[in-house]
């Protein structure tokens, strides 16, 4: 009987050889196609990489930040205040939205049913309408239409004007509003807008993750005797935050990158800095790898917390 | 049926403190439509998007070619009508065709509504309007004709009507650019709605694709090809969608030979896809995990080769439980055009914006804000109850429950 000799091309351990080396072998030559080009134009025009620039003063100023900057501090202390700013925006973004996500996730079993059904209508008015939208919104529509002086509107506490957010025992001295923390329009603005859209995504978290614990579990503590407050907090919710902290995580991680939208309200964050920097010196390549190391980098900071929260809250097997 | 008092008291006041809350939601929700309707009636001044109606409608399209845009209107909405009618005057799955549900009554009088409600509204000329109620009337007729006639079509010709869809959809991408005999209209005319809607389809159409093949790569047992997909896949939802805009508006030009970068609407339509395919790829991943291994184990041992495996037997299931959040992406995607407003293009909300700095209706915001805030949220709601409507009827389980559960009783009226 002669032996049956398999073909090549159906020999089970070449295929994937021969196919990774095709998959490989295009992008190999798509990555020195672009990165040739690239070295080709940026040499034509002058701007080869390089990281000098960003000691030069940068010359434009920017309209608040944390760290002292002006115009003729160099290019890198201009973005390091911008990436300082994101980080401003989005730690408070981030408490905002899990306070005001996780009152609207629980306010949607409620047993008032106005109450379950304005939460139901925030989440799904909210989450179809572009977050770009809502932050001009936020800004000139809100924001910047508030009166000034002292028709500003006074809460408790907080005084919203044309000039800013006031908060803590703010006075009107001769006309003008002063308050231990002043917000700027387009901080708040920006803030708002953030915590707004965010919470209608993190109420859906929430939801989920109350709702994937079985009924039984809240008929048993009550009949144990529990009150419907003890319930939530010995009962429930350690259960819930098992499947609400994994898809918390990517939640935070999209406000951490839709921060990037700031510059719809004016805010001066990273990106915006960064805007600013390439149409003033046209470094794009060194402006670019700039940004997308630091939102990965922010992108990561946040992962790893929350990692380390989902190691507190998930079951401790043995 | 629970009275209507009784129902009330159990939902808004069943205890002390519910009904205070009750009441003070109340209030604040009369004081919020009383404060609404005053501002929409009284101090909204509407004619900012009564005089650039067509601005937000196609940008900048030159006016003696716009007949081709009323004409693709017109096609799609024959388009639509006949698959609308189709679909629910054929027999599916053992469910009998109905020419008009009930349902289907209540859209077709509500599109006629919109029809002969909102054009006046927004203050059109009378031969637009006139023009606006010829497309919805060639809508709802073939919607009429396709329903009625639909069984009585042989089944061949039925077969191939899906493919009007694609055929339409490259007759429309002449039709708004030109080429073919037609005049050409560069990208840099289109804008508004217009503009919007090409980007948005231009993108679904091609994400989905390769958001699949990325998801396969993923899951490939081929290192190269796992890494590579892995990469690509975390690089992308890495970062903020704007600098990958920003990237591209930048950085394309460096990274291609001179003069064959392509032009600014192009380069933002294919980071737009490509920022896209990876959330899609995602979706996808998790429909992939979602199918026991076995499925493709007994197809291989079936005989069916590796790629037919994959197409008949893993990726129909997969792509059935992925529907939901794929279409989730669509949705954002659809949100994500918003962005090219940042980046110089007049989109939707980029003509918006020009509009808005035009000294005649400087402080305007509130009104164009709101319409398309209106806008967006009614696209994105319908896709929304579109993916739910297929979810249902792709779903194996329900759709075979929901045939017995149909009512051939006659109605009661």
């Amino acid at each position: 009987m002669p032996a049956v000799v398999t073909p090549w091309w159906r020999n089970r351990r070449l295929i994937p050889w021969l196919v990774q080396g095709g998959v490989g072998l295009a992008l190999l030559v798509l990555i020195a196609f672009l990165l040739g080009n690239l070295v080709r134009n940026l040499a034509a025009a002058g701007l080869l990489l390089s990281w000098g620039w960003l000691d030069n003063p940068a010359g434009f100023d920017l309209s608040e930040t944390l760290l002292p900057f002006d115009a003729g501090l160099p290019y890198w202390r201009a973005l390091l205040a911008g990436l300082v700013n994101t980080l401003r925006v989005v730690l408070a973004g981030l408490v905002g939205a899990t306070v005001l996500g996780t009152l609207v996730g629980v306010a949607s079993f409620s047993g008032n049913g106005l109450l379950r059904r304005l939460a139901r209508i925030y989440v799904e008015l909210i989450r179809n309408i572009p977050l770009l939208l809502q932050l001009l919104f936020w800004y000139f529509v809100v924001f910047l239409a508030l009166p000034g002086g002292a028709e500003a509107i006074q809460l408790p506490g907080v005084v919203l004007a044309k000039s800013g957010l006031y908060l803590g025992r703010p006075e009107l001295v001769n006309g003008v509003w002063q308050a231990p923390l002043r917000l700027t329009v387009e901080f708040s603005a920006l803030l708002t807008g953030l915590v707004v859209y965010t919470a209608a995504f993190i109420a859906e978290v929430v939801r989920g993750g109350v709702a994937s614990v079985p009924s039984g579990q809240w008929e048993a503590s009550r009949s144990l005797g529990f009150t419907p407050a003890m319930t939530l907090r010995r009962i429930v919710l350690p259960q819930a935050l098992r499947v609400i902290v994994p898809a918390l995580n990517s939640q935070y991680i999209s406000l951490a990158k839709n921060s990037s939208l700031a510059v719809a309200c004016g805010f001066t964050d990273l990106y915006s800095v960064a805007e600013t920097t390439l149409n003033q010196t046209g470094r794009a390549v060194e402006v670019i790898l700039i940004l997308l190391g630091s939102y990965l980098l922010l992108d990561l900071l946040i992962s790893a917390l929350m990692n380390g929260l989902n190691g507190l809250v998930q079951l401790k097997e043995r | 049926m629970e009275p209507l008092i009784r129902r009330l008291r159990r939902e808004l006041f069943a205890t002390p403190l519910d009904g205070l809350v009750s009441i003070a939601l109340i209030a604040l929700l009369l004081a919020a439509a009383t404060a609404f309707v005053r501002w929409a009636l009284l101090q909204a001044e509407w004619a900012v998007i009564q005089a650039n109606s067509t601005l937000f409608a196609v940008g900048r399209y030159p006016q003696e070619q716009q007949w081709r845009l009323w004409l693709l209107t017109a096609l799609l909405a024959a388009a639509t009508g006949l698959s609308w009618g189709l679909l629910r005057g054929l027999p599916h799955r053992g469910r009998l065709g109905r020419p008009w549900p009930p349902n289907d009554r209540l859209a077709a009088l509500v599109l006629a509504g919109l029809a002969l409600a909102v054009p006046p509204a927004l203050g059109l000329q009378p031969a637009i309007q006139q023009r606006w109620w010829l497309i919805t009337a060639l809508l709802l007729g073939v919607r009429w004709a396709a329903g009625r006639w639909a069984p009585a079509l042989p089944p061949a010709l039925r077969r191939w009507i899906p493919l009007l869809w694609p055929v339409l959809y490259l007759l429309g991408m002449v039709l708004i650019s030109g080429g073919l005999g037609l005049i050409q209209v560069p990208p840099s005319e289109w804008g508004g709605l217009l503009l919007t809607l090409m980007q948005a389809s231009f993108a679904i159409l091609l994400c989905f694709p390769l958001g699949i093949l990325l998801a396969l790569g993923r899951r490939s047992e081929l290192p190269l090809l796992r890494w590579g997909s892995v990469v690509y896949i975390e690089f992308i939802r890495g970062a903020p969608l704007i600098t990958l805009l920003f990237l591209g508006q930048n950085l394309l030009g460096f990274l291609l030979p001179g003069g064959m970068a392509p032009d600014r609407v192009w380069r933002a339509a294919w980071v737009l896809t490509l920022f896209a395919a990876a959330y899609v790829a995602e979706a996808v991943r998790a429909g992939l995990a979602a199918v026991p291994a076995g499925q493709l184990e007994a197809a291989r041992s079936l005989g069916l080769p590796f790629p037919q495996a994959l197409i008949h037997v893993v990726l129909p299931q997969a792509l059935r439980v992925a529907l939901p959040a794929t279409v989730g992406q669509f949705i954002s995607l659809l949100q994500d055009t918003t962005l090219l407003s940042l980046i110089g293009l007049l989109e939707l909300l980029g003509t918006a914006r020009a509009v808005m700095a035009n000294p005649a209706f400087l402080g305007r915001n509130a009104e164009v804000y709101l319409v398309l805030a209106v806008l967006f949220w009614c696209c994105c709601a319908a896709l929304g109850l579109g993916s739910r409507a297929l979810e249902t009827r792709l779903n194996p389980y329900t759709s075979t429950n929901a045939t017995t559960a149909t009512p051939a009783a006659p109605a009661q009226a």
